[in-house]
């Protein structure tokens, strides 16, 4: 092993240690064991069949690869393009103003990306797409997160970590132009809208007529407001207890909407239909955004924050105790045509976009860039934090898609399948999954889908569509089974709807947030005054057209008269994905200016598969002939219905449930061109940008912010070196004021 | 005995601790940390109160976003 201490200074200890650590047999044994494990987990899941299939393989496969591809291919990405610079200060250093910019511990680092970047996409999507049977998507989660989510992740880190914490979109600008930044930014704002109502739709279907689970979410908002007043009155600073008040309270209120459930009055009061629930979030997120943050965001945050931590804990103990049994099949006759309930179209490329988070989100860049890079303690730990915090993310997603193959294969399908098809009764959908649904081996009769639903608490678990539902179903029976048994799982039930619904309120009220500040700043290109966020009319007048936005569209997707979510589910993962081409763009872009075009196809293959996966994707959504799959042939095919003077068609009745079709489709068919479209647009001047950098002669002017030499100390990686530790003791030892940075005042 | 008690008590302070950074409980303890990094001295910090003020008023100009 050889260890070289880093200075920049000789009055200083050493500001960071580069380690070159030989192979030791003891090392080599260790590798080989982790990749053994790796591949017998992947043996277990891929090829043997016939036998029952506990869930621990797939945990033995993914965390095995995920081992192998940190160890090696994110140190490979490290070395070839990011070469991190021991010496050279990062930004929290060099513009520590103890908040916003300020170096954060490594470990406290990692959870922080990590809390920011999961939410609920990595545990819906995975779910909707386990109707193809868990193999194709087991696949997909943990090679997508290795070639390309992580890699997007930390290559964006890095990018705008030598860039000030330069967000997305101001990093298009300087390497696009100002067309490309215009056009990219316009990009990520509607992907906002359409992400925020989506998402919005997942946790409608959660809660519609379900009193229980609309009491426990409504009694988060004074929950939160309590917190609030709490921090800022009472004990300003107390976040972890103020947070434990707020998750005890939570648990009250989850318990007290039992009683609300089987109490004949109160059940009525909040036995909310779609559209009303729709217009309490779209109010819900307008005084979100307009609110001092300190009401309502930043406790919900806490608590969103702690619950996190929390329930993904309790579902990892879970699955590893009871390690279920899997129902699903590897691959089901739904990976090959597109008669699938949950979301509609064939395995390529629409199983890529339905697992959007936990492969690959676009939506990462937007904290990789701005946010994460201003705290980053050392560039060297941009790989832990950017690949590693992927990672985890990606192991969220596995642990959803287990406690959904686990379910009874009827149950999954009666709770997946829109209204249309079941009628929303135990009977209708016992006899669509015995004698439509068009998968062999799965049976199913009602009295065992009324029986589920008494067990969980609820009227009908029937049509639950939209992956929220089902992944509480399946972590009520994972839990149930370590703690509380039967009885407790209307508990589980409620606590995993409830946890779903805080992330997802939670990106809704923080998006809108973003949303209205963007826009602000948009509209003060003309109107300067938009620019002042303390300007009350303007914050109104932005968020009312946020809210209007993704509103619309939410309301459209609840009343749609084909199911909402399986049409705009796809529109989700596609804004998702086409976020990510944009991120990998502008990477792409970037590595062919710093002079290393040899090795573009790190983010480049990413790029490719990922403009493969939507362009297919929106070309089929956008022209495909089949009206299960093409909005527009939908659309069509509802309008000449309709001028035929019909009344009905497929499972569509009455004249104005089908004009509903031809407007919802309209909206869905443009919007898919526009965002088609405009990444395209920036694909092509991202293209245009390497190109020209390739042919230039001679290096072009660089973005990056120039070199200032550290001034302080920090580990690697997760576990501090005996090397480190040395130098971490030589700093400890000096006076403070010996190790005064240059920070802003 | 104390010793046992501390090596006992040791995994269980570890995670109090993480579990405050990771909330954000110490921010006020880094701000003042990195005052004194950039002034030489504490004097003229926030006072804690105004401190945990100033930070969610900051959050109301500068809004994070959360992911899906």
């Amino acid at each position: 092993m050889s260890v070289e201490f880093i200075k920049t200074d000789e009055d200083l200890p050493p500001v960071a240690v580069v380690e070159r650590p030989k192979w030791t047999p003891a090392k080599i044994v260790l590798w080989v064991a982790i990749a053994i494990i790796a591949a017998i987990g992947w043996i277990m899941v891929a090829f043997v069949r016939g036998e029952d299939l506990s869930a621990s393989w797939f945990v033995a496969a993914a965390v095995g690869s995920y081992l192998i591809a940190f160890r090696f291919y994110a140190r490979f990405v490290e070395a070839k393009v990011c070469r991190p610079d021991p010496r050279r200060a990062t930004p929290a250093e060099l513009k520590d103003n103890g908040r916003d910019f300020t170096p954060t511990d490594r470990r406290v680092l990692f959870g922080h990306h990590f809390a920011a970047i999961s939410g609920a996409g990595p545990l819906v999507g995975p779910v909707l797409a386990a109707q193809m049977g868990y193999l194709p998507g087991t696949l997909w989660i943990i090679f997508g997160v290795i070639f390309a989510g992580a890699v997007q992740d930390f290559m964006v880190l890095y990018f705008s970590m030598r860039r000030n914490g330069r967000s997305l979109g101001q990093m298009a600008r300087d390497e696009l132009g100002k067309v490309g930044g215009i056009i990219a930014s316009i990009g990520i704002l509607l992907i906002m809208v359409i992400l925020i109502a989506v998402l919005g739709i997942v946790i409608i279907n959660a809660l519609a007529e379900s009193p229980w689970g609309v009491f426990s979410i409504a009694m988060t908002i004074p929950i939160a407001v309590l917190m609030g007043v709490y921090m800022r009155y009472i004990r300003p600073g107390k976040v972890v207890e103020t947070s434990v008040i707020g998750v005890f309270l939570l648990v009250v209120a989850i318990i007290a909407g039992g009683w609300v459930h089987e109490n004949p009055f109160w059940s009525e009061v909040f036995h909310l239909e779609k559209t009303t629930l729709a217009w309490c979030l779209m109010i819900y997120g307008f005084f979100a955004a307009v609110l001092p943050v300190w009401i309502l965001l930043a406790p919900r945050d806490y608590l969103s924050t702690f619950m996190k931590i929390g329930t993904i804990l309790l579902l990892a103990v879970g699955i590893v105790i009871v390690n279920p049994t899997v129902q699903m099949p590897a691959v089901t006759e739904f990976a090959s045509n597109t008669d699938g309930p949950a979301f509609a179209g064939a395995l390529f490329p629409f199983l890529f976009i339905t697992i959007a988070c936990g492969a690959l989100s676009g939506f990462h860049a937007l904290i990789s860039s701005g946010t994460t890079p201003k705290l980053i303690e050392k560039e060297s730990q941009a790989r832990l934090i950017g690949y590693g915090g992927m990672l985890m993310e990606s192991f969220v997603a596995i642990m959803a898609l287990v406690a959904a193959v686990c379910l009874d294969k009827g149950l999954y399908f009666a709770m997946n399948a829109a209204e249309p098809l079941t009628g929303g009764t135990a009977q209708g959908a016992a006899d669509f999954i015995n004698n439509q649904l068009g998968m062999t081996g799965v049976q199913t009769s009602p009295e065992f889908l009324e029986n589920q639903a008494v067990l969980v608490g609820e009227e009908s678990i029937v049509s639950r569509t939209g992956g929220a539902p089902t992944l509480a179903m399946g972590m009520a029976q994972i839990l149930g089974n370590v703690f509380g048994g039967q009885a407790m799982m209307s508990f589980w039930y409620h606590f995993a709807v409830m946890f779903e619904a805080l992330f997802i309120l939670t990106t809704i009220d923080a998006g809108t947030r973003v949303a209205r500040f963007m826009l602000g700043d948009a509209i003060g290109n003309f109107v300067p005054r938009f620019r002042d966020p303390s300007w009350n009319v303007g914050a109104w007048i932005t968020t009312a057209v946020m809210v209007g936005a993704w509103g619309s569209i939410l309301l459209m997707g609840v009343t749609d008269p084909l199911g909402g979510i399986n049409t705009l589910f796809p529109l989700f993962g596609i804004s998702n994905q086409l976020l990510a081409a944009i991120a990998l763009a502008v990477v792409f872009a970037l590595v062919c200016k710093m002079g290393l075009a040899k090795w573009a196809w790190i983010p480049g293959i990413p790029l490719a598969w990922d403009l493969a996966v939507t362009m297919t994707a929106s070309w089929q959504k956008i022209f495909s002939s089949d009206p299960k799959l093409g909005y527009w042939a939908q659309h069509f095919a509802y309008r000449d219905a309709l001028a035929a003077g019909e009344t009905s068609l497929g499972t569509t009745e009455g004249a104005a449930a089908m004009q509903a079709v031809v407007r919802n489709t309209f909206i869905q068919g443009t919007l898919s061109i526009v965002f088609a479209v405009i990444v395209l647009m920036v694909v092509v001047m991202a293209l245009w940008a390497a190109y020209k950098s390739i042919t230039a002669k001679g290096p072009l002017p660089t973005t990056e912010e120039p070199f200032q030499p550290s001034r302080m100390f920090a580990p690697k990686g997760l576990i501090m070196t005996s090397a480190e530790k040395q130098v971490k003791e030589q700093w400890d030892a000096l006076e403070p004021a010996a190790v005064q940075r240059t920070g802003q005042a | 005995m104390s010793a046992a008690v501390a090596r006992l008590a040791a995994p269980f302070r570890a995670v109090h601790w993480y579990l405050k950074e990771l909330m954000g409980e110490n921010a006020y303890q880094h701000y003042l940390a990195s005052y004194e990094r950039r002034h030489g001295t504490r004097e003229g910090a926030m006072a804690e109160r105004a401190f945990w003020r100033d930070v969610t008023d900051a959050q109301d100009r500068n809004p994070q976003t959360r992911c899906c």
